[in-house]
């Protein structure tokens, strides 16, 4: 029993501090992206919250320009970019596309130019790497209460909305006629979710953020058909994707001869892939009865 | 107290730039009674519920809901009702967001909630697919939840936008009993809009008819007649009563200008 556990979890995991505050901090941001996600699904902005976190990619630059975390740049940038396609016009289905590609250009062509200028001027091209793909075992304990601050504020907002902006994704006709003031509960999610995308972008990078955000929602949807459990069962994928993610790139360094350890967020992104794959053989439909024990 | 209104338009007329899309519309309905909305594609029944559900202002004229004049005592069944097959929501939490999904905050799940759910879904004969995914159900299933949903809130009114549009003859004809029954049982209003007036003859208490903007009402014997809706669209028209079924033709000659306001053709 020693060996095996030896085998998988290789010594000095648990001991290490990096380790830890990567699976503290791993694990918070893997809950909140992953209940926000399950809302991303349901609406179908996937593609809205690749273009939040790959424009957080420029807040993440120009925050390592000024010299301040790379958090803050990201929830600036993502927000601000929320911002920007709900004035265009995210609101309507049809505009949605057109609005998100519109911002996603523009931010893009930003971090192209911070990177470049932080990289090419600084002579350090691991800036490069940290904000697009992510660095979780470089985390700073200084960014743990920041993340809860962050994480907390957005799962109360979501609370808080939860019931109008589930009506609203069903239906905005029936949301609506309900009294429901659709336009502003779908601007607070679209705010909510680029600061979900912040946070994973923090953990597994911006490029990378949104596997974290749809996969694991993606995985839950098809195994109930609740939304309530759709919910949970999203956060216990997301975090035991995210803490299985950080193992096998911890081992990793074991793997080779060289002592190369892989990216983490390599690992992560291909937990939650194999987790996706995994619940479409366990498909839930509910139909006839049969989602009684559901 | 009952109402002895559940709703009353009053010379409602809606313009958008400068074109008039409502004309000076009056009816009242009555609790416990079905009333068609009929009218072609075009007529104004989407802009009347609007008006209706408070989401689109009148220019001119005034609508009462009951007798206390809220607008949460309306139920809304709405035409464009698509959900993913994947959608993680039952038909039970669907009905369940029709008591509280317009307030903000997490539901507060209880027994009797459960309850109340359950004997709504039992209402509408809905409790052999209360459990599957909405998404994945059939129309008419989808119907029965969504008016099961509009229901669960107690209105004093519901409205159904073209709830047959999409349904077959045998899934129609169930949702049109069920619309009859639910009105005389649970002593609502209900307002159903349809471009085809068949398959409501048989329940139809009243009918607003809706052509060109403007609307006569009344009984089917009283608005259903060669002189009444000749006079509504403004040129002559035959109403052809066979085997039970209502035709509307347009007359010779005067009905080639305004080709998209002609009656509705029935087959």
């Amino acid at each position: 029993m020693g060996h095996v556990l030896h085998a998988l979890i290789e010594p000095g995991f648990f001991s290490s501090s990096p380790v830890r505050l990567a699976l503290a901090i791993g694990g918070l941001v893997a809950i909140v992206a992953s209940v926000v996600g399950v809302f991303t699904v349901i609406r179908g902005q996937a593609f809205a919250g690749e273009a939040l976190g790959d424009i957080g990619a420029s807040g993440g630059a120009s925050a390592y320009l000024a010299g301040i975390g790379a958090l803050w740049g990201f929830v600036a940038f993502s927000v601000a970019a929320a911002g920007a396609m709900e004035l265009i016009g995210v609101q309507r289905v049809r505009g949605r596309d057109l609005a998100t590609g519109i911002v996603l250009g523009a931010g893009f062509g930003i971090a192209a130019l911070f990177l470049y200028l932080g990289t090419t001027y600084d002579n350090t091209s691991g800036a490069t790497v940290t904000i697009l793909f992510g660095a979780i075992f470089d985390l700073t304990s200084s960014e743990l209460p920041l993340v809860l601050g962050f994480g907390l504020l957005v799962m109360v907002t979501l609370a808080g909305l939860y019931r109008p902006l589930m009506l609203a994704s069903i239906s905005p006709e029936l949301a609506a006629a309900r009294g429901v003031p659709v336009r502003l509960v779908g601007a607070a999610y679209l705010i909510s979710m680029a600061v979900a995308v912040a946070l994973s972008a923090v953990t597994i990078g911006a490029i990378l953020s949104t596997a974290l955000l749809v996969g694991p929602a993606a995985a839950a949807l098809r195994l109930t058909t609740r939304p309530g459990r759709a919910i949970a069962t999203a956060a216990v994928i997301g975090v035991s994707s995210t803490w299985l993610g950080v193992l096998l790139a911890y081992d990793s360094y074991d793997w080779t001869a060289s002592h190369k350890a892989w990216p983490p967020s390599f690992f992560i992104v291909t937990v939650v892939l194999a987790a996706y794959l995994l619940a479409g053989r366990f498909c839930k439909s509910g139909r006839r009865g049969r989602g009684l024990s559901a | 107290m009952e109402a002895s209104t559940a709703l009353k338009v009053e010379g409602v007329s809606v313009q958008f730039g400068g074109r008039p899309i409502l004309d000076d519309i009056t009816f009242e309905l009555r609790p416990g009674e079905l009333t068609g909305l009929i009218g072609s594609n075009g007529a104004g029944k989407t802009t009347l519920f609007r008006v209706i559900l408070g989401l689109q202002a009148a220019s001119s004229g005034s609508v009462r809901i009951g007798a206390d004049g809220d607008r949460q005592a309306v139920g809304y069944v709405p035409q464009k009702f698509l959900l993913d097959p994947d959608m993680p929501l039952r038909g039970r939490d669907l009905v369940g967001l029709g008591i509280d999904g317009h307030r903000f905050g997490l539901p507060k799940p209880s027994k009797s909630r459960r309850q109340r759910i359950q004997e709504m879904l039992e209402a509408v004969d809905a409790q052999g697919f209360a459990d599957a995914r909405v998404g994945q159900l059939s129309g008419g299933e989808q119907q029965r939840i969504l008016i099961a949903h509009a229901l669960i809130s107690r209105p004093h009114l519901l409205l159904l936008d073209e709830p047959l549009a999409n349904l077959d003859l045998r899934s129609a004809k169930e949702v049109v009993t069920l619309l009859s029954r639910i009105a005389t049982e649970q002593r609502v209003s209900v307002l159903i809009s349809a471009h085809e007036m068949n398959p409501l003859l048989p329940v139809m208490d009243r009918i607003v008819y809706l052509a060109d903007g403007r609307a006569v009402s009344g009984t089917a014997d009283e608005v259903i007649r060669t002189d009444v809706l000749s006079k509504l669209y403004r040129h002559h028209v035959d109403v052809l009563k066979v085997h039970g079924r209502v035709i509307v033709v347009a007359g010779e000659g005067d009905h080639d200008d305004e080709p998209d306001h002609g009656p509705v053709e029935i087959i």
